[in-house]
């Protein structure tokens, strides 16, 4: 009962259209961000190497290496200040989490691509 | 206490907590809780009670776990005398007419236009920036000093011996030579009647019957609340 009223609650922040995209996906985040009064659009790209949470609460974590830096962001699904997510490019992979790819440097971080239209 | 304020409170029940984003996209942690429909039982006036509130109840009670007088509480009930009664001139209170309630308690303020029977909803805080929110925490039992109130405890090391989650002192020696009232100490913890104060309203369901509530609340979930407008200025 207590859950079913607190998923009714939920449902009133979800996206209708949830962005669509996998684990292992170069993707393009594009996040609305308000300086001062103006809104501006800032694109974050990189491999999303993991999923977590469930309804509002739910995050997606994008990797990328910035100056031989690795760099992680995590962001809200669920958002509204997450515009769009454009999925560039998909890797094949046969985990949920890729926390491997943290250790990982170089040329090893690359994922094998998979054809979009195969995995549909 | 100036001039007495409409009572404005509800009686609900904690649903649990969860998160919701706000216009500007930020997220807001609410408590949600289920709240009302409530009826008016009885109403207090300062000339037969001596102050001013509304009683109100939450959530039917089955007639057969009701007592008799918990139902002559809410309807009129025949009984032996009553007629006797009517004929010496005794004027029954007002009745409120509905099923017997599980949770009932009083609002303090004026009543208005409310009277027996008449229903309080959540609508009665679309207005309301905030509220006091009253429940019973979380029973502990008997908690240490270190639970109960944040004591540090003693060292891991360097020659404690088995009291690592000890309170430590707790006074002085030969003068005064007794404890003083008050020094903190292992207790029973939570359980206890728990006000939360000036908790901001994010949204009220009307359909749903429910009020969403910025941040916690006390008690588990399931916990009976009551709900009132924030006499916090």
């Amino acid at each position: 009962m207590s859950q079913q009223i607190l998923d009714l609650v939920e449902q009133t922040s979800l996206k209708t259209e949830v962005p669509e995209f996998e684990i292992g996906d170069t993707v393009d985040v594009h996040t609305k961000i308000l300086e001062g009064d103006k809104e501006r659009i800032q694109v974050f790209t990189g491999v999303v190497i993991a999923r977590s949470g469930s309804g509002s609460r739910e995050m997606f974590t994008v990797r990328r290496i910035v100056n031989n830096e690795g760099v992680e962001r995590k962001f809200p699904l669920h958002s509204p200040r997450i515009a769009k997510v454009e999925v560039k490019r998909s890797g094949v992979v046969r985990r949920a989490k890729l926390y491997f790819l943290r250790d990982r440097v170089g040329k090893a971080v690359r994922l094998k691509e998979r054809r979009r239209d195969a995995s549909k | 206490m100036s001039q007495p304020a409409p009572a404005v409170g509800i009686l609900g029940r904690k649903i649990g907590m969860t998160q919701i984003y706000d216009e500007s996209g930020k997220v807001v942690p609410v408590t949600v809780v289920h709240a009302g429909p409530c009826d008016v039982l009885q109403v207090r006036t300062a000339e037969k009670d001596g102050y001013e509130a509304v009683q109100i109840g939450y959530l039917d009670k089955p007639r057969r776990l009701a007592s008799r007088s918990e139902r002559g509480h809410v309807a009129k009930l025949d009984s032996k005398r009553s007629k006797s009664r009517t004929a010496a001139g005794v004027e029954l209170s007002a009745k409120a007419g509905c099923e017997p309630k599980r949770f009932i308690r009083e609002i303090r303020g004026t009543a208005g236009d409310l009277a027996p029977g008449s229903q309080i909803t959540v609508e009665a805080f679309a207005e309301v920036p905030a509220v006091d929110i009253v429940a019973t925490s979380k029973g502990r039992g008997f908690s240490g000093a270190m639970k109960r109130h944040n004591f540090s405890g003693q060292r891991a090391t360097h020659g404690v011996k088995k009291c690592h989650r000890h309170l430590g002192g707790t006074g002085c020696s030969a003068y005064p030579s007794r404890l003083f009232k008050g020094v903190r100490m292992p207790g029973q913890y939570g359980n206890a009647r728990t006000t939360v104060r000036n908790q901001k309203v994010v949204r009220v369901d009307a359909e749903n019957n429910l009020i969403l509530v910025l941040g916690g609340i006390p008690g588990p979930k399931g916990g009976f609340v009551v709900v009132k407008q924030t006499n916090k200025v």
